[in-house]
């Protein structure tokens, strides 16, 4: 056999392996899914939603939206890359079908198809090709550019830090980055001796071929194209280039319906994992780097459960606080996909907590559950109090002296099971009560109450949708006055809960509310965020630190915010008075005529 | 508190008999349970010890002298609620604490076996 | 004849300022406030013999006018500025030279407006140790409801070896000066039930441990070993604190009708801009450094500058009286040197 007939072969095994791989693990994870999500799927499958998955995978992943309005040169790295070796693809395909006058015809008649066509045959569009198909190597080529240098200068980027690689990742990204530079050789040379390109590389070619005679040359380098494919492909599915197929394989389950909602591991949480691309915008996104965490980013974590080694001290070293999940350009849910992991990891040790019972209800109108935390803010309690009274409401105070937990530090800490008792307690007094609204004070227990709880007809109210509501329905008149204050959205309420305007319309009332640089979406978190058990007091510090300091940049009077957690854990840093929003309230309340 | 003894029978700590397994396990990821200096404050604020009999300074103390029994039974108690941390003094991270004992119990007990 | 300008003119100002005249220096006093005393103006009695802080201050007052000291009231330093070993004080439009500056900042009471869940400016009859003694000089210790309080409870350790405000220090002075409050407390109320909440007593000083025990045997102070996290108010108004009886290992409330929080000494705001002015460094509890803790008490790290009391470390006033005289031998040995 010649060398013609055998060169392609790494090429042509590897991308057999590859769609071998990546079709087995498609049906691995569509077996493992629940039987809801396999319904989901089904109903989904001839519906709108295909053909708007399929939008968004052209979208997200051949043009890379997200990543282009997280950063725009970082946008233009992956499009010229993802998009550009697509149109290589197509336009490489219509090439070689002009030529051969057919559709059909061996794959590596197109991907080789300057290997196969040296001499200057005249077949439709060959000029048009030619000059197509040269720009479009450029154009990927100058992303691979950008690669090389996002290794070396990360900053450059907008990025502070890049992703750490494995071994298996280094022999990917070595294949990878071969790959156009490798075909550019290839063709350049070839045309230096056939002249079968467009004027571009026949010039190109012409230059090489000044330095010595090409032709003996063409064969090893088309071999080592051939090659360099094939080891591509073939590490692909090891390496966190599995990422191409997967998240366009993500972006139709997602679209049909598949959740985690089920809260196990499933092959939901691989097809999530195998989807991440590593391109560590959520390393940036991340404030633990402030205090030195290093190692315990979505990334790291993602990666972590793929390679099955990932520790305690990693999954449960991380706030919950979104801003990653917000900044992920593949959208993949990292705070459940955790959440997910911390149920695995403690499923073993899970409490009963044999000795709750279910003490006696008020019957009320609201049901007002001030939880763990304002009770070490009497500030927010009494204010609250002092506002549900100036109204005239019925309401029965349902934590002053005792209650359960609401469950929700619990739930962040995997503890689902553990966590069902106390909701089951809570929810049975709150039940009782026969009250139409419950009323929190405090955002854990806000979204737990909202999400978790079954609560039919009572309505689940957050301090600053309630109070506005009074202020609306006149219940309290607000006066105004002349402070400047900035507001922190907490974590829970915010990105947790999606409550970013009630309580700026309520503060808009008394004070003037500055626009800072990081809020609603942007938040910063507080540093004293429950979910993260392995953070030090010192580490946690650091983070409010840094807050408050962006925060006293903008001079206000005080700084306002709608947690107990938040505000106690500004507090500490005792850089600018904080109050809740109920305290402001308070003091801008116009006594009743 | 039944810590497997009453306080009718004489029963002193015997440091002989010390069982460190658990403490060195928590000790190892949480070192801060080290400058606990046993005030009281999390007892006092602990949303599980106000509805049951359940005193997670105790339960630290006796763990740091050696002592298990019952440990499981107790940890359990714990809602994980946080106030602890905001009042400690010492800034000790208890409910990493709580965390480790549950799962070195686990840990130990599925080595036993 | 050297120039030495002194800022502050509590105990330690004064006593530093007083020592250095008498050894022949030409000492300037720049206070902020419009009488000398600093703090001591406040009290009432002085542990650990009840003395009056009046006579205290009588002392002061008495010594420091035998002197031709210039006592510039109302002062602050604006800016301070060193020209090889002469320093220039501005206050307002005046400007001093000075051969050494001595900081004798002292100290201000933690605010414990920041131990929120203690309640204080939130709850009523929740004070300080400071507002106790504006108490026993009225002589008047009326609730908010009108009466004499028939239950009080006092909290030891509230902003010092405290985490949460990063003061991990000891206050030092609170723990005896808890147990004078009780015993003098217990004096004009003699049917008031006093608690003390402490987490440690540190009796550290001579007659300190006498008056803890006078306090058991005849004032009949309950200690209580554990710490106060929670403070509430029950429906008719009075106070319930959550604390752990640490010693019996069982959770503990109470209600009361007072509470008295015993707040540290915090230096990390004013001797901020102290240690800027003259640039020198603190410690990160915010007290001044010196340059040794064994044999350089008081030595800052800038030349010609020096410290007394209460901004170089937590002090009761004998250690004050003591320290701003240690301070003037060390001033008068550097300006040998000169």
């Amino acid at each position: 056999m010649e060398f013609k007939d055998l060169f392609y072969y790494p090429f042509i095994l590897g991308a057999i392996y590859l769609f071998g791989v990546v079709i087995w693990r498609f049906t691995k994870w569509f077996i493992g899914l629940s039987k809801i999500d396999k319904i989901r799927v089904r109903i989904g499958l001839f519906s709108k939603k295909t053909l708007k998955s399929i939008w968004e995978s052209i979208r997200e992943g051949l043009l890379h939206r997200n990543v282009f309005r997280n950063n725009k040169l970082l946008g233009y790295m992956h499009m010229s890359l993802a998009f550009g070796w697509f149109l290589l693809i197509v336009v490489g395909h219509f090439e070689a079908s002009s030529y051969h006058g057919s559709m059909f015809f061996p794959f590596q008649h197109s991907v080789f198809f300057r290997y196969y066509v040296t001499d200057n045959v005249d077949f439709p569009g060959h000029v048009f090709f030619a000059y197509a198909m040269e720009i479009l190597l450029f154009f990927v080529l100058s992303g691979v550019m950008l690669a090389y240098f996002k290794r070396f200068r990360s900053k450059a980027f907008g990025m502070k830090r890049t992703t750490r690689m494995r071994y298996g990742d280094r022999i990917g990204l070595t294949a990878l980055w071969l790959i156009f530079p490798m075909r550019f050789l290839c063709e350049t040379f070839t045309a230096g001796v056939y002249h079968n390109g467009s004027p571009i590389f026949n010039n190109i070619g012409d230059a090489f071929a000044s330095l010595g005679n090409l032709e003996p040359w063409l064969n090893p380098l088309w071999l080592t194209y051939s090659i360099v494919l094939g080891v591509f492909f073939v590490a692909l599915p090891y390496t966190r280039y599995m990422h191409i197929p997967a998240e366009i394989n993500l972006i139709f389950l997602r679209n049909w319906g598949v959740t985690l909602k089920e809260r196990r591991v499933n092959t939901y949480t691989l097809a999530q994992v195998y989807s991440c691309s590593r391109c560590g915008i959520c390393i940036d996104a991340c404030q633990l780097n402030l205090a030195g965490i290093k190692n315990s980013q979505s990334v790291y974590v993602l990666k972590n459960i793929r390679n099955k080694n990932l520790t305690d001290e990693v999954l449960f070293n991380c706030l919950i606080c979104g801003k990653c999940q917000e900044a992920c350009p593949v959208g993949i849910d990292v705070n459940k996909l955790r959440i997910t992991q911390r149920i695995e990891t403690t499923r073993q040790y899970n409490s009963s907590y044999d000795y709750l019972k279910t003490s006696e209800a008020k019957k009320t109108d609201i049901v007002y559950f001030a939880g763990c935390m304002t009770h070490l803010t009497p500030a927010i309690k009494k204010s609250m109090l002092q506002i549900l009274d100036a109204a005239g409401e019925n309401y029965w105070f349902m934590d002053e002296n005792k209650a359960p937990c609401c469950g929700r530090p619990l739930m962040t800490a995997g503890q689902f099971d553990a966590a069902q008792k106390l909701i089951d307690t809570n929810t049975k007094m709150i039940l009782d009560s026969g009250a139409k609204k419950l009323l929190v004070t405090c955002p854990i227990c806000y979204k737990v109450f909202k999400e978790d709880y079954t609560l039919p007809n009572v309505e689940v109210v957050h301090h600053s949708e309630y109070i506005l509501d009074l202020v609306k329905q006149g219940k309290i008149t607000l006066k105004a006055s002349d402070k400047n204050v900035v507001y922190h959205d907490p974590c829970e309420l915010g990105r947790g809960s999606g409550i970013y305007d009630q309580p700026r319309e309520l503060l808009s009332q008394s004070v003037t509310v500055k626009p800072i640089a990081h809020e609603r979406e942007k938040a910063l978190c507080c540093g004293g965020s429950l979910s993260n058990l392995k953070i030090s007091m010192d580490e946690r510090s650091v983070l409010s630190a840094q807050v408050m300091n962006e925060f006293a940049s903008y001079n206000p009077d005080y700084v306002v915010t709608s947690c107990p957690l938040c505000k106690k854990t500004f507090a500490k840093t005792d850089i600018l008075p904080v109050k809740d929003l109920a305290e402001v309230v308070v003091e801008n309340l116009t006594p009743r005529s | 508190m039944d810590f497997g003894f009453s306080t009718l029978e004489a029963r002193s700590i015997d440091f002989d008999k010390f069982d460190g397994r658990i403490l060195r396990y928590v000790l190892q990821y949480e070192p801060s349970l080290l400058v606990c200096l046993s005030c009281g404050g999390c007892t006092a604020t602990c949303s599980a010890g106000n509805l049951t009999d359940f005193n997670i300074r105790r339960l630290q103390l006796m763990l740091r002298r050696g002592e298990v029994e019952n440990l499981q039974t107790e940890i359990n108690k714990c809602m994980l609620c946080g106030k602890c941390l905001l009042v400690c003094p010492r800034g000790v991270n208890l409910r990493n604490v709580v965390m480790l004992i549950k799962k070195a119990l686990v840990h130990f007990k599925n080595q036993e076996n | 004849m050297n120039n030495i300008v002194i800022i502050g003119g509590g105990i330690a100002g004064v006593e530093t300022a007083c020592t250095l005249a008498e050894s022949g220096n030409r000492v300037t006093i720049i206070e902020r406030t419009g009488d000398i005393g600093g703090k001591l103006n406040r009290w009432y009695c002085l542990f650990p013999d009840f003395k009056k802080a009046d006579e205290i201050k009588k002392y002061l007052k008495e010594r420091i006018a035998k002197f031709d000291i210039e006592l510039k009231l109302n002062s602050e330093v604006d800016k301070a500025e060193r020209n090889g070993d002469q320093w220039y004080i501005y206050t307002g439009n005046v400007r001093y030279t000075a051969d050494a500056v001595v900081i004798a900042t002292g100290y201000e009471l933690f605010d414990a407006t920041r131990k929120e869940e203690l309640g204080y400016k939130i709850y009523d009859n929740v004070i300080t140790q400071g507002d106790l003694e504006d108490k026993f000089r009225a002589g008047d210790f009326k609730t908010t409801f009108g009466e004499n309080p028939k239950r009080v409870a006092i909290v030891h350790c509230v902003g010092s070896r405290d985490e949460k405000c990063h003061n991990l220090y000891c206050s030092k002075v609170c723990c005896v000066t808890g147990v004078k409050q009780a015993i003098e407390l217990s004096k004009f109320l003699p049917e008031t039930q006093i608690f003390c909440y402490y987490m440690d007593l540190r009796m550290y000083d001579k007659h300190f441990e006498e008056l803890y025990r006078t306090a058991q045997e005849h004032h009949n102070i309950q200690f209580i070993r554990g710490r106060v996290s929670e403070v509430s108010q029950t429906p008719d108004h009075r106070l319930a604190i959550k604390t752990e009886d640490t010693l019996s290992g069982r959770p503990m409330k109470m209600k009361l009708d007072m509470l008295v929080l015993l707040a540290g000494m915090d230096t990390k705001k004013h001797n901020k801009k102290v240690s800027e002015l003259f640039d020198v460094e603190r410690e990160e509890s915010g007290f001044l450094k010196s340059k040794d803790f064994h044999i350089g008490a008081g030595i800052l790290s800038q030349k010609g500058v020096f410290a007394a009391g209460c901004c170089i470390s937590p002090m009761s006033i004998k250690e004050t009286i003591e320290n701003a005289r240690s301070s003037a031998v060390q001033i008068n040995q550097y300006l040998k040197t000169l």
